[in-house]
């Protein structure tokens, strides 16, 4: 897509730490410069997707189901596009594993299937325990988005040689591409590029929704379960998303951070639907205008449809995890009251992860949190097939994500209690010690005094 | 003639025993109030109107207070009171009460370091004539430090809720049954 006039690129694109600025606002930069630097050990950096001018850094509406303001850099493009300079490395196949985990670290690199989880966190997984296997997932199960398939069709090269950088990185035996039966083409592509390396496997896969959740991805291709509240790291395995891939892939072989990444944009109220390389920080309703504009526009979801956000309008940008815009028509979203719940069970047999959404919800509804982490409420995705399934239409996916909101809540406000009252305890030690010093300074003071007194009387006394 | 070392013995005789009843037959501390206590935040803010965590443990232990007295404990403390002492109280009428934080207006300070001296948590940091800053970790929100600021700069604000902190709120329409 042609380059918006401005792009609005958040501090906080990925999970963890925001970034923290190192541009002054009226700087000039170039293509892929720095302009915030990673926040801390679990964070990433941000670049300048275009060579242009900082316009500002302030507060700017997040992609996010709040529709609250986060810290925002600014930047007005000045149409060269120039690059800064890139220093790729001769050989990046032969970079030890430190090297090629700080280089994704610096270029940017989070999980691009949702999650932005920082890459080069999870490149480092082999420190605690080896190992075997990496996956990368191409199964993009949920409905509408097809960026992923795409990007394999047209891309195939680049995602193995990213998988291949993340193999050694990761001191990993085998590489399994997993990609739904339902993209013949991207499977067929991504086989003919693998073609030459034996450890790479193509494996297809069936075509159900969650698929594509790393859990069930993990447990379908291993067969071993990753444990409640673990990460799959735990049972040997680390699973990329194909665009992560590709990522790592242009940040070693070519030396260029992470500015752009292909974006669904469909829904029954988009002109011209597709998939459009966007520059990050392109606004949404930017996205709108070069898929020719929406007309009967109901619902804006960033994201798939099942799993995205809703978004309060079209100006927020699109940031390193945005993998789909979908602007639904009426006919699409369907709202329909909510009815009494009817414990038919649906929802039971829907679950992926064998819970029991009727029981959750009904105690997330009391109040009664720790009632439904005991059924499992941290174990739940938020995949939205119970909510879909529901012929009550119960806002199920809504109850566990207050529900998990608020045991996150819970557990930090328990974690400062337990702090605040090692402080107080602290504190009156420190008073008692202070008090019991003072008293016996006293008591010095006064025997002191009664010996000087005693003297005195002796002294005059004598003559 | 026997009077005086009679009465001498039988005085002798009750303070002893005086003084082994009070080491042996010591009354102790209810243990249940001790166990509350332990379970309380601890840090004396007094938002309960109780003077002290002890006391409004004893209050609790002689069912005088509800086990939903303490705001910074929250729904979670009141829970685990309940849970100790056996009561089923209905907590969904509990509010969670919302995370409040002390504020220093800068213009206003004048570096008295009053507040220091009764924050229960050490939570201002500051020097006499310098600028107090309070730090949102160890901040319980009691305000006893609002009390006692002679310029009115140190107020109690509700906690704003940001990106990181934002929840999810219940469904608006909710059903009869679930």
């Amino acid at each position: 897509m042609a380059m918006p006039e401005r792009l609005y690129l958040p501090l906080r694109q990925h999970v963890g730490v925001p970034a923290e600025p190192v541009v002054q606002v009226g700087a000039r930069v170039h293509k892929g410069q720095l302009l915030a630097r990673s926040g801390g050990p679990i964070s990433a950096p941000i670049h300048a997707s275009t060579s242009g001018v900082i316009a500002d850094i302030t507060e700017f509406t997040a992609p996010h189901p709040s529709g609250l303001a986060g810290p925002t850099i600014i930047l007005d493009p000045d149409g060269e596009d120039r690059w800064g300079p890139r220093n790729p490395p001769a050989d990046p196949f032969s970079l030890e594993p430190d090297e090629i985990a700080t280089r994704v670290g610096a270029a940017g690199v989070v999980g691009m299937g949702g999650a932005a989880f920082p890459s080069a966190v999870k490149l480092d997984s082999w420190r605690r325990r080896p190992i075997r296997t990496l996956i990368i997932n191409g199964a993009e199960c949920e409905p509408y988005l097809t960026c992923d398939d795409r990007l394999m069709r047209e891309r195939a090269s680049g995602v193995v040689d990213g998988a291949r950088l993340m193999m050694r990185a990761l001191g990993a035996c085998q590489v399994m591409l997993a990609v739904e039966a339902n993209k013949p083409e991207a499977l067929a592509s991504l086989a003919e590029a693998a073609r030459d390396y034996a450890y790479i496997e193509v494996r297809r896969l069936p075509v159900r929704y969650p698929n594509g959740s790393a859990q069930h991805l993990v447990t379908l291709l291993t067969g071993s379960e990753v444990p409640a509240g673990g990460r799959s790291a735990d049972v040997g395995a680390v699973v990329y998303n194909v665009a992560t891939a590709h990522a790592v892939y242009r940040a070693l072989v070519h030396d260029e951070p992470l500015l752009s990444r292909v974006v669904t944009v469909d829904g029954g109220a988009v002109t011209h639907p597709g998939n459009l390389e966007v520059p990050l920080g392109a606004l949404v309703e930017d996205l709108l205008r070069a898929a020719g504009g929406v007309s009967g526009q109901d619902r804006l979801i960033i994201g798939g449809p099942m799993m995205g956000v809703m978004l309060p309008h079209a100006r927020v940008p699109v940031v390193k995890g945005t993998s789909g815009i979908l602007a639904l028509s009426v006919a699409e979203t369907a709202r329909r009251p909510t009815a009494p719940c009817i414990r038919c069970g649906r929802c039971v047999q829907a679950c992926p992860c064998g819970l029991v959404p009727l029981e959750m919800a009904a105690r997330v509804r009391t109040g009664d949190l720790e009632g439904a982490a005991g059924y499992g409420l941290e174990d739940c995705i938020n995949c939205g097939a119970c909510a879909y399934i529901c012929p009550s239409f119960v806002p199920l996916t809504q109850y566990f994500q207050h529900g998990q909101g608020g045991l996150k809540a819970r557990r930090a406000a328990v974690r400062k209690i337990e702090a605040t009252r090692l402080l107080a305890e602290r504190r009156s030690a420190r008073l008692a010690r202070e008090a019991q010093r003072k008293a016996e300074e006293a008591a010095q003071r006064k025997a002191a005094r009664q010996k000087q007194q005693a003297a005195k009387a002796a002294k005059e006394g004598a003559p | 003639m026997y009077a005086i070392p009679s009465v001498t013995l039988l005085g002798l005789g009750l303070g002893l025993l005086l003084a082994m009843a009070a080491r042996w037959l010591r009354v102790e501390g209810d243990p249940l109030v001790e166990e509350l206590v332990a379970l309380m935040p601890n840090s004396q803010c007094g938002q309960c109107g109780y003077a002290g965590c002890g006391i409004a443990a004893e209050a609790i232990a002689r069912g005088e207070a509800p086990v939903t007295l303490c705001p910074p404990g929250g729904r979670s403390l009141a829970e685990a009171l309940a849970s100790r002492l056996g009561l089923s109280v209905d907590l969904s009428a509990v509010e969670e009460c919302p995370e409040q934080l002390a504020l220093v207006d800068e213009s206003n300070c004048i570096g008295c370091t009053r507040c220091i001296k009764v924050c229960p948590t050490d939570a201002i940091i500051g020097g006499p004539r310098q600028i107090h800053v309070v730090l949102r970790d160890a901040c319980t929100g009691c305000g006893k430090c609002v009390a006692i600021c002679p310029t009115e700069c140190l107020q109690v604000h509700l906690v704003t809720p940001t990106l990181n902190t934002w929840q999810w709120p219940l469904p608006a329409s909710q059903p009869a049954v679930v």
